[in-house]
């Protein structure tokens, strides 16, 4: 894979071109609705703040200690790197993964329904070594914490 | 629907389901250049909805900031052996696919 090390370059059209029309069109099973509510301006943020703000209504989170994040201490693949959140906080709704110095911050939310347990386990692009944070919002409270990753290479593009 | 793009395992172990997906999928975030210099289109995962029966387990919202070929895990009690797990994914272009799996 080439690595273009441009990638502070970012476009703003980039998420413009997002087909809405046609995925409706296309017929879809269950996730038109969840691509109708994909939240644009929480994936367009360019701070922690604001992104939070956007997908978790307010901006700022307490730190805890409740949270674990297991991820390396020094990537050397920033296209690829591990992130494992877990907590053991009653009530979870939703875990929110960021790496902050990205780009875009907000790289994935995952919301728990049912039954789901405080853990989620994935794998994010770092564009530079920086930290990365993890929301939790549980019992209608934020809480965060954060690790910090070095990265070789980095793996957001450019 | 067994589908080749989306390999998914949920296995349970005392009560609690552990499930493992992977997606194979392009991921590109719209910011890469391809070697003439030209932007290479965003093309991502954008929601994931992970059900059992008509009950939503796990939805979730993704940037182009995950991995190509995304991975997936998380953890879910209430269910029994046999029960049928489905993970549905819809990208920026519309397209979807889905994968029915059931509970070990």
């Amino acid at each position: 894979m080439k690595i273009d090390l441009n990638r502070r370059i970012l476009l703003k059209g980039t998420f413009a071109t997002s087909a809405l029309g046609i995925a409706i069109g296309a017929g879809l099973l269950t996730p038109g609705q969840v691509l109708a509510a994909w939240p644009k301006e929480a994936f367009t943020a360019k701070d922690i703040p604001s992104a939070l703000s956007a997908i978790m209504g307010a901006d700022s989170a307490e730190e805890s200690g409740d949270i674990n994040i297991k991820a390396p201490d020094i990537a050397e693949n920033g296209a690829v790197v591990p992130v494992t959140v877990s907590t053991s906080m009653a009530g979870v709704e939703s875990i929110a993964i960021m790496a902050a110095n990205n780009p875009v911050p907000l790289i994935a939310n995952f919301n728990l329904k049912e039954g789901a347990e405080g853990f989620v386990s994935t794998r994010i692009k770092m564009g530079k070594s920086g930290d990365v944070v993890a929301v939790v919002k549980a019992g209608g409270k934020l809480y965060k914490a954060g690790k910090e990753v070095k990265v070789t290479i980095g793996g957001c593009g450019g | 629907m067994a589908s080749k793009s989306i390999k998914i395992r949920a296995k349970m172990k005392e009560d609690v389901v552990t499930v493992k997906a992977l997606m194979t999928h392009a991921m590109e975030t719209g910011n890469r250049k391809d070697s003439k210099g030209e932007t290479i289109p965003a093309h991502f995962i954008q929601g994931v909805t992970c059900t059992s029966g008509s009950k939503e387990i796990l939805t979730a919202d993704w940037s182009g900031g995950i991995s190509k070929n995304p991975y997936i895990s998380f953890k879910y009690k209430g269910a029994s052996a046999g029960d049928d797990l489905t993970l549905t994914w819809v990208d920026n272009k519309g397209n979807t696919e889905s994968a029915t799996v059931k509970v070990q």
